[in-house]
């Protein structure tokens, strides 16, 4: 079957530049202003999801989200401006604190150091030391205590220094941060931020290397975002701090140095949509965080071999986005997930058995779920390659699936 | 003439048992009263029997007896060796509208709570129901004082902090029972109350997990002191727990960042000696509570917390000290719990000698008793407050029977502030709108 490449742009692992293309996606209809961000400069790109019934046009079914927007406003003429993922954060993070003067940061180093990874940089020295709160190292306790702000009116970002430190406010983040709005009888609301850098790196050793994403995502009442792009970084740290929901932004260690050009025009993405990376009609590769550049790696690989991968960034990891997630398996009929996460547990699972549940009419093939190995990372650098899942094991996976 | 409770401390040189580094605290009478040598294991000899000069008033006793107890720990029984001084005050310390105020609230949280011993007999409340009867003094003492802004945190014992707060008696039984108009509609039970209008952050179920939340509260008062530049909030936040949350790492850790950030919050530690079945003692390496803060730079205060006037101020001291925002301050309240932990619990294991000498010191009582002595109010008066109460239980019960149990559409209403947290269903539209959402029979 001849397959369409519909401009695939050469994709490397840590280039974040545009996969899609943007002159055959169909968006001016699409773009809305969100109902409740209509203050002046806003643009709020958001999928017009609610009326997207009769969606019979191919092009209908690509885009129902944001990135499609970003690939229209990238390629036009050199408009916005160019940084690195960790300064995307920041400057989401400065422009929500100049906008509201509740929001506040707290966390281990997050003043005086400018952040572990730089996302605070200069904030301290701008807004002060309340604002930007260097906390002693006692993560149940001052997550505890961002959620005791969030409750008396105050808008905190909680920093893990690493995500694995937060097992340590695991109390704090299952008992209250999730639970206490709805025991309270709807009273008090926690629109806290807890952000953090996860994941795999390089040779971190299995306590820095932890995917948290699989033990938080049972907790009712919060929700779940990975970002892996500046554009949407920027996206989700805004929507997050302006969620009155409790949100965890999932951040990567590895993907810091990403760098992309993001418009410069404010904007603000959806917490709860999928970004389609690239569309494609044999197979639904679904990922979100670093797992996303191994795929997009695999899927050059992929398209010089004749498939037609469409890949999908779930970013959402809590609640899932079914109805992107539907509509590319209701057109491709096979599903691989590729995930950083652990086998047992994870993302994925959860994943696979919401799909199951909700689309299985339409799979001519079982899911497959491609994820780390359920051991403790391990330091040295071969065993750890192998723990984590490689653009090689992605292809022929996708060989296998579409046979 | 207003009698402080500052004067009472008269600083005494006394031998150098502290650190002298403390620069903010050397001037502080709270701070300054407990050096004491360091073999002494009861509070030290400053405390006792203060012989300073007697104030001038022409009042017939003329016995002062300092606002903290004086306990000795010997041979690991606590023993309490100025239980008579209980009342020695010579002064007015409360006018007779405070005193009423005070009798009131702590017949309310005695009378509420054996109430709902008798409701959950009769099965109308279950889960575990855990009562405040002894403690009274200590909710009284300290809340009575608080501005409608201020904060309490507490913890699953809070049916008592909640009342004294201003909850009404109907709410919180209608949340026992479950009902819809419960003050968290029924969500959250005997171990989580909360009220915003009345600033009750909780009801906690797991100990310790309240206090950060606490410090956040405080936090929040000063930021928007220092950052949003709201010359009117001084809003202190008062944080209860008990003594078995203070070997917890919790406690600790706020105590730490509570005195680092001067925030205004009193530590207030119901000592009731016992965490279930598991003494204070066998638990505990130094079972002197009040003794920590110091270690992190705070004052520290042990008071009996069997008498509400003393409790009271200790209370002032503390609340002003926050409100000026010269930091937290942690408070030990010895006091006694009259029935078991819980509903649950047979409560074999504490000595009946034990339990009787609390008994004998029922913070209820005493009140009465140095009210009618000192001409405050009379038998039939108090009589009168009782029988009020007594008809606004009634009324709370008869309100909790008749109200509505929740219905089924409640069932996911509260579980985000925004309810697009639930996501996007596979039609394109978010579930919250799916109509079997408001039912509550959706599956989410």
């Amino acid at each position: 079957m001849a397959t369409l490449f519909q401009g695939v742009g050469a994709v490397t692992p840590f280039s974040a530049s545009s996969s899609l293309d943007s002159n055959k996606l169909l968006l001016p209809s699409r773009k809305s202003l969100s109902i409740s961000d209509s203050r002046g400069s806003i643009f709020v790109y958001r999928s017009d999801a609610l009326n997207l019934k009769a969606a019979t046009r191919k092009q209908d079914l690509l885009i129902p989200n944001a990135v499609a927007t970003k690939g229209e406003t990238s390629t036009s003429a050199k408009s916005g401006h160019e940084l690195l993922l960790f300064e995307a954060l920041h400057e989401g993070l400065e422009e929500e604190m100049e906008r509201d003067p509740r929001v506040c940061v707290m966390g281990e180093d997050v003043g005086h150091y400018g952040g572990s990874y730089k996302v605070t940089k200069g904030l301290a020295e701008k807004y002060g030391d309340l604002r930007v709160l260097d906390t002693p190292i006692a993560e149940n306790s001052f997550t505890g205590m961002g959620i005791g702000a969030a409750m008396t009116g105050l808008r905190p970002i909680v920093e893990g220094m690493n995500m694995g430190f937060l097992l340590l406010a695991f109390n704090q983040i299952s008992n209250n941060c999730g639970m206490l709005h709805y025991t309270s009888g709807g009273q008090f609301t926690i629109p806290i931020v807890i952000r953090g850098p996860g994941g795999v790196g390089r040779q971190l050793g299995a306590e820095h290397s932890q995917r948290l994403e699989s033990y938080f995502q049972s907790i009712p009442g919060i929700q779940m975002v990975a970002c892996s792009t500046p554009y949407n970084a920027k996206g989700l740290m805004k929507a997050a701090i302006r969620s009155e929901n409790p949100v965890i932004l999932f951040e990567h260690v590895l993907l810091y140095n990403l760098k992309e050009r993001i418009p410069d025009e404010e904007y603000v993405l959806s917490l709860e949509e999928a970004e389609m990376v690239r569309p494609g009609e044999h197979i639904t590769i679904l990922t979100y965080s670093r797992m996303r550049y191994h795929v997009m790696q695999a899927a050059k690989t992929l398209v010089n071999k004749g498939y037609d991968p469409e890949v999908i960034d779930i970013r959402s990891l809590k609640p899932f986005d079914l109805y992107t997630i539907g509509c590319s398996v209701k057109k491709t009929h096979r599903v691989l997930i590729v995930e950083e996460c652990m086998r047992t547990g994870g993302i994925g699972a959860s994943l696979t058995a919401a799909i199951t549940e909700n689309f299985h009419d339409y799979l001519d093939a079982p899911i497959v779920c491609l994820s780390s190995q359920d051991v403790p990372t391990p330091y040295a650098g071969t065993l750890e390659e192998w723990t984590v899942v490689q653009p090689a094991q992605i292809v022929s996976a996708v060989e296998q699936l579409c046979q | 003439m207003s009698f402080s409770a500052t004067n009472f401390a008269q600083p005494r040189p006394v031998p150098v048992g502290i650190r002298s580094n403390e620069k903010s605290l050397s001037s502080d009478p709270f701070r300054f009263r407990f050096r004491g040598s360091p073999s002494f294991l009861g509070s030290p000899h400053s405390l006792r029997f203060n012989p300073t000069p007697p104030l001038k008033l022409a009042i017939p006793h003329s016995r002062r007896s300092p606002a903290a107890a004086v306990t000795d720990v010997s041979n690991g029984k606590m023993v309490k060796s100025s239980a008579n001084m209980l009342f020695g005050f010579v002064l007015q310390l409360i006018t007779k509208e405070e005193g009423l105020e005070l009798y009131e609230d702590m017949i309310l949280g005695r009378f509420f709570e054996d109430m709902c011993a008798q409701m959950y007999y009769r099965g109308k409340m279950f889960g575990f129901v855990h009562l405040y009867n002894g403690q009274e003094a200590v909710s009284t003492g300290f809340i009575k004082l608080l501005k409608k802004e201020d904060t309490v945190v507490s913890t699953y014992r809070d049916h008592v902090h909640a009342l004294s707060k201003g909850v009404p008696a109907r709410a919180v039984m209608s949340e026992l029972f479950g009902k819809a108009t419960g003050c968290c509609r029924g969500q959250g039970g005997s171990m989580h109350m909360f009220s915003k209008e009345h600033n009750l952050i909780g009801g906690f179920a797991f100990i310790g997990e309240g206090i950060p939340v606490a410090t956040g509260a405080a936090f929040s008062s000063k930021y928007r002191r220092e950052v949003l530049k709201e010359a009117s909030a001084d809003h202190v936040t008062l944080a209860f727990f008990g003594d078995g949350t203070c070997n917890n790492g919790q406690f600790y850790e706020c105590l730490n960042m509570a005195a680092l950030w001067k925030l205004p919050i009193i530590f207030v530690v119901e000592n009731n000696l016992w965490a279930i079945g598991m003494s204070h003692l066998r638990a505990t390496s130094d079972p002197e509570i009040w003794k920590k803060g110091p270690a992190f730079g705070m004052a520290g205060v042990h008071v009996d917390g069997m008498d509400v006037l003393k409790v009271r101020e200790v209370a002032k001291e503390a609340i002003e000290r926050a409100r000026r925002g010269d930091g937290p301050t942690l408070v030990e309240c010895e006091t006694y719990r009259f029935r078991g932990h819980s509903l649950a619990d047979p409560d074999e294991l504490r000595d009946p000698a034990e339990k009787a000498r609390y008994a004998a010191r029922d913070p209820i009582s005493a009140l009465k008793k140095y009210m009618i002595e000192n001409k405050l109010a009379n038998e039939q008066e108090l009589k009168s407050i009782e029988k009020k109460i007594d008809e606004v239980l009634d009324d709370a019960v008869e309100y909790s029977d008749e109200s509505p149990l929740p219905p089924r559409s409640q069932l996911l209403e509260n579980v985000f502030a925004d309810p697009k947290g639930f996501g996007i269903g596979p039609d394109g539209k978010y579930r919250c709108e799916d109509p079997k959402f408001t039912q509550g029979t959706a599956h989410v």
